[in-house]
């Protein structure tokens, strides 16, 4: 929709040229919630497009994802065969309540810093590891792993002016083996609840809930569990206040469904576990 | 800024933070349409360097350098695209707002997304369809039938007549006009769920640029009156006023800015200071009628139809036939039990809304997005003390109703602001404001109390109903009233009982919705047959047919009515139920499903009034022209109901032509003439009814020109092939032509209804359900839906009505729910929080009509697109009990509600 109070649009190139922060500034990546509510705190949008991020870049020990990557081109990209998370990036694209229209134009690092329960980048990002790379407002960098950027419903750790640069996966994460859990209530709803195991090396398995809870939780767990042992370890850890509630579903039913995924995952990763 | 628009360059540069949306719009591509302006829908969808995104959400600006593909540039200079035509061929629309954006995100689908279209087209809302239409476009199927020969049309599956220019962008709707030095009004609306205004400091917003006027009470007239339409004004209360000085809900208008443009309304409402009295506010309607709540209309009286205002009664009935207390003490079975059916939103993919302008001869003109236009007039003209012939209104096409838009929630503001500037203006409300302050469904509490004897023939039948109608009684009675009628009148039952209550709450308005509140009392009052029929050991299906009314059977509904015209026209019902029984029982595919999924079966009935009570009027004109083809002048609206195409089938049947001869001008008062509106589905049963006596006048006309001319008898004269022939002798429709212009006088037919006698509708639709009883996750299995529509005509419009509604209705059994909190806002005013049906949401429901003929409607057919919601939510309640063994009550019937009872009952 039209934003009216928007009376100009900063077209920054680098780092230097952003516009010192100001009440009723907003960062502009997709726009595709930004465009899709009343806003009308903001006069200025500082456009991220010029700065021109390369969208996904590979190096020896990272996947590094510009927050400005837009999810058709991370839903594009082409893992390299030894990269057994790769279906998860798919998966995770499809869990988006938005259709393949707006992959076109919504960002990776759009979908973070909404910090939605449902973002499904969050999901995807959180259980391989991601690393934010955070430029403060101030100057110079923060980074923090995506679990603990998202801190609460629509919640994050960006301060007033802070801009996310870029998600950082471990090439490692990459390589694990993952199953992955979603359930809405509808067919292709937006997540009540989503969950992805993965399986590093060692045997460690990792299960990462997010659309059920507030935020992403991770669980760990060094030797493989039983059943009763992640049941245990879920209702310990995820207590009921962190559970979400809102019309995509009552939170005892989340916690349920979340219990019903988890043991799913399990199920389905005890058979890649190393005998 | 340099960029192109369907191979045209242009330069035009946009504001800071307009969309592309408005951008192309405000350049005349009005093809690119404004469902929610929030990404959800998709009816702005446009081709962005060939691929396909949500305008509305993509900054304008950023279309420099790029090439935009709107609908009106997707067929290039050769015609139409490839899509277009399968859209036509299998006529994937209805009332064609989402049409565009639907086009355009089909053609751009690649083979592995049209191998899921659940997938692929989730971000393509269609209110109308149901979406087996659009399927059957993707798979390249053609529905219309072609080559139909003169007189043969009415039966026939034949096109919408708007559907070429809907399919390239070019059918006008409200908004799809320039107009030059228009003004735009922007609203602004109440915080408080009560309120008294006590100023309103206007003077920074009228000084503030681009602003030309700022209404409030004080400027409004004060009369009383009811948004809702209805042919009588006696059937809704007057406790409305165009602004008011008390607001009663959250988003009540309070003032209307008018300005240059809508940033510059909007900001002016900004700057606008009100200060409240704030009064207590009743949210909960079970508290309506407690002691020491608050009232709402505390002015009101029986003399403005409100029926109790301390009590917050807006109306209110109760009535007994036989004793229903003795029958239930002595019934073999019995049956108690409390449904809740929640609120809901018609959701019409295009917003109220309108412009309205003086001309030069002092004519009001309002263009508007409605089902009424004619009472629409008479209300303006009324309010504004105008005589009824300087107001004009008038509708082109519209893009869905379903009952929101028998209402007038924005003419009345264009009105007061177009008389007091003197200025074109614009009102166009946006999907939040259609949520907080248009319409609703009205929530109902209903108790049930049922009994049978031993041979499964009903003894009693006691219905309670709480209805909420909100802070305005738009609809209450009327609503109330249908929800009590035909919902038990459908079963003959020596001993019923009703008590009606339609409560104002401080709440948004319930007004009129699809069905009417019969799907409302229906889920509690087919629950109730398939809980005695278990309670016997009877089918279903059994138990309906043992008690179900049969002609000649009195249809009764206490307390008596005053209206006496409702006749078993037709009777279709026992077709109905054998045809779902039967559907139901033969072999499908076997689902491949765990034992955790339970399955179950569920029927429900619905018995329809076919016009709605009191007079419903149309007068229809048809002319034959100098071409010898015909103009047909209607007053009912196109808003995807199809009558469009059927009035001309009407007319074409019945002069001997063929349908493309028929032109139609239709809602328009400056057509002259009368018509009630489009509404309880009288769109063909009445205003057709009108078209085919004018026709048969015309025919007759024709016949004794003919006659005349030949000196022979006008009894041996028929029409055939487009002409009058006698014998061997013919005389063509161009010969007649050229007779009427030689003796200086066209030929020409009037006709009209008056929506009495009425008759009776029949649906009945039955589930399959899969229940998960360890997620609560339901799917439906198989769905099937007969109706009763008397001679179909036009099977394939017909079919697609029954699937639109079954659709729409099961957005309400599944998902759609508006939340209001206790302090009364509505908590979710978008798409992205009130689940629409998508693609993936809707199964296939096979269609059966029953074979009938109406000896009241017109040639035979009955009215067919109200009804088939109404007992859906029935049904699928039904299918749920059957499945899990539990009754659940409150639809929507969601995962996370359905999971706590199964929970407890499965583990």
């Amino acid at each position: 929709m039209d934003l009216n109070t928007i009376t100009t649009v900063a077209h920054p190139q680098t780092r230097a040229q952003l516009p010192v922060w100001a009440p009723g500034d907003a960062w502009l990546a997709g726009g595709t919630w930004l465009f899709s509510e009343p806003q009308v705190h903001l006069t200025r949008l500082v456009d991220l497009a010029d700065l021109k991020w390369p969208a996904l870049t590979v190096t020896d020990s990272h996947f590094s994802i510009a927050a400005t990557c837009t999810v058709a081109q991370l839903d594009g990209f082409v893992c390299p065969p030894d990269w057994f998370a790769a279906p998860l990036i798919n998966q995770c694209c499809r869990a988006f309540l938005a259709s393949f229209k707006i992959w076109k134009t919504a960002t990776v690092g759009g979908n973070l810093c909404m910090s939605l329960p449902a973002g499904p980048m969050i999901s995807l990002t959180s259980a391989l590891d991601g690393l934010c790379t955070i430029w403060k407002a101030g100057g110079g960098e923060q980074t923090v792993p995506v679990a603990d950027f998202v801190t609460g419903n629509q919640r994050n750790r960006l301060g007033t002016g802070d801009l996310l640069r870029q998600i950082d996966i471990p090439i490692a994460a990459m390589k694990r083996r993952t199953a992955f859990r979603q359930i809405s209530l509808a067919p292709v709803g937006r997540s009540a609840a989503l969950l992805i195991g993965s399986l590093d090396s060692d045997g460690t398995l990792t299960l990462t809930v997010t659309a059920s809870t507030v935020r992403p939780i991770q669980l760990s767990f060094p030797k493989f569990p039983d059943a009763n042992a992640l049941r245990d370890a879920i209702e310990q850890h995820i207590t009921d206040e962190l559970y979400h509630t809102d019309i995509h579903g009552k939170p005892f039913w989340r916690k349920h469904m979340t219990l019903r995924l988890a043991e799913e995952v399990r199920d389905e990763l005890l058979s890649a576990t190393p005998s | 800024m340099s960029f192109e628009v369907n191979g045209k360059p242009y330069s035009q540069a946009p504001r800071a933070g307009q969309c592309l949306r408005t951008f192309l719009r405000e350049l005349g591509h009005f093809g690119v349409k404004k469902g929610c302006d929030a990404g959800d829908c998709g009816a702005c969808t446009v081709l962005l360097d060939g691929e396909p995104v949500h305008s509305c959400l993509i900054p304008a600006f950023r279309a420099e350098g790029h090439a935009v593909t709107t609908i009106e540039g997707l067929g290039g200079d050769s015609g139409a695209h490839p899509m277009q035509q399968a859209f036509l061929d299998a006529q994937g629309f209805q009332c064609g707002f989402c049409t565009a954006g639907m086009i355009l995100t089909c053609a751009s689908l690649n083979q592995a997304q049209r191998t899921d279209l659940g997938v692929a087209l989730k971000g393509n809302i269609c209110r109308c369809t149901g979406y087996r239409s659009i399927e059957d476009v993707l798979l390249g199927k053609t529905n219309v039938e072609e080559n139909v020969e003169a007189g043969a049309a009415f039966g026939r599956s034949l096109p919408a007549p708007a559907g070429p220019d809907v399919v390239r962008g070019k059918a006008r709707y409200t908004f799809d006009t320039q107009i030059d030095g228009l003004l735009h009004i922007k609203l602004l609306r109440s915080p408080h769920a009560h309120a008294r205004i006590i100023a309103i400091d206007k003077s920074e917003a009228l000084s503030a640029p681009g602003v030309h006027a700022v209404l409030t009470h004080e400027d409004a007239p004060t009369i009383l009156m009811s948004t809702a339409r209805h042919e009588k004004d006696w059937m809704d209360p007057e406790d409305t006023r165009i602004l008011d000085d008390v607001v009663r809900f959250i988003g009540q208008k309070v003032a209307a800015v008018v300005a240059d443009t809508e940033a510059a309304a909007e900001d002016a409402c900004r700057r606008l200071k009100v200060s409240y009295e704030i009064f207590p506010a009743l949210i909960d309607p079970e508290q309506a009628m407690a002691p020491g709540a608050p009232v709402i209309h505390p002015d009101r009286t029986t003399a403005n139809r409100v029926a109790d205002a301390p009590r917050n009664l807006a109306a209110e009935t109760h009535g007994e036939f036989g004793d229903v207390a003795a029958a239930l003490a002595t019934s073999a079975v019995t049956f108690e039990g409390t449904f809740h059916s929640h609120r809901v939103q018609h959701a019409a993919l295009e917003t109220h809304g309108g412009l309205a302008w003086l001309d030069a001869s002092g004519v009001l003109n309002v263009r508007t997005s409605t089902q009424v236009p004619f009472l629409t007039r008479r209300a303006l003209s009324d309010i504004f003390e105008l005589p009824v012939d300087k107001v004009r209104v008038f509708c082109e096409r519209v893009g869905g109703g379903f009952g929101g838009k028998q209402e007038m929630f924005v003419e009345d503001i264009l009105a007061l602001a177009a008389l007091k500037t003197g200025r074109p203006v614009k009102l166009e409300l946006t999907r939040e404001e259609q949520f907080i302050a248009t319409s609703t469904r009205h929530p109902m509490r209903v108790h049930i109390k049922a009994g049978a004897d031993a041979d499964g023939r009903l003894t009693a039948l006691q219905l309670d109903v709480l209805s909420n109608t909100g802070a305005y009684g738009n609809h209450a009675g009327p609503v109330m009233f249908h929800s009590l009628a035909e919902s038990i009148a459908v079963y003959n039952c020596p001993n019923k009982r009703v008590d009606g209550y339609a409560v104002y709450t401080n709440t948004v308005p319930a007004g009129a919705f699809r069905g009417y509140g019969l799907p409302q009392t229906l889920i509690a009052v087919e629950a109730a047959i398939d809980e005695l029929a278990r309670q016997l050991g009877i089918s279903p299906y059994e138990m309906r047919r043992r008690n179900v009314v049969k002609p000649g059977d009195p249809m009764l509904s206490p307390p008596p009515s005053e209206f006496h015209d409702v006749l078993y026209g037709s009777y279709g019902l026992d077709q109905c139920l054998d045809l779902v029984e039967c559907a139901m029982l033969a072999d499908g595919p076997q689902p491949d499903l765990s034992p955790e999924w339970l399955i179950g079966d569920g029927v429900a009935l619905t018995m329809i009034d076919t016009v709605p009570p009191a007079g419903h009027l149309a007068d229809a004109m048809v002319a034959l022209n100098d071409d010898a083809g015909f103009d047909l002048t209607v007053g009912t609206a196109e808003f995807g109901n199809g009558t469009s195409t059927v009035h001309r089938q009407i007319a074409a049947t019945t002069l001997a032509t063929t349908v493309d001869r028929i032109h139609l001008r239709q809602s328009d008062t400056a057509h002259g003439g009368h018509d009630t509106g489009a509404y309880g589905s009288a769109g063909m049963f009445v205003a057709g009814k009108a078209t085919h006596a004018a026709a048969m006048q015309l025919a007759t006309e024709l016949k004794a020109a003919a006659a005349s001319a030949w000196l022979c008898d006008v009894g041996s004269c028929t029409l055939e092939g487009e002409a009058v022939v006698s014998g061997v002798r013919r005389m063509s429709f161009v010969e007649l032509a050229k007779l009427a212009r030689e003796r200086g006088q066209p030929f020409a037919g009037t006709g009209n209804s008056s929506g009495t006698p009425r008759s009776v509708g029949f649906n009945v639709q039955g589930f399959r359900v899969a229940v998960n009883k360890g997620t609560g996750e339901l799917r439906i299995l198989r769905s099937v839906h007969a109706a009763d529509a008397g001679v179909v005509a036009n099977p394939m419009q017909c079919r697609g009505q029954v699937e639109g509604g079954v659709a729409q209705a099961l957005g309400a059994a599944l998902y759609e729910e508006m939340v209001i909190d206790a302090d009364g806002r509505v908590t979710n005013p978008k798409f992205r929080e009130y689940h629409l049906p998508s693609f993936a949401d809707v199964p296939r429901t096979e269609v059966f009509f029953a074979e009938t003929s109406d000896t009241i409607g017109p040639l035979g057919a009955k009215s067919m697109s109200e009804s088939p919601y109404n007992p859906v939510a029935a049904a699928l309640g039904n299918a749920i009990a059957d499945a899990t063994g539990i009754r659940f009550t409150a639809p929507p019937f969601k995962p996370d509600r359905l999971f706590p009872a199964l929970h407890d009952k499965f583990g």
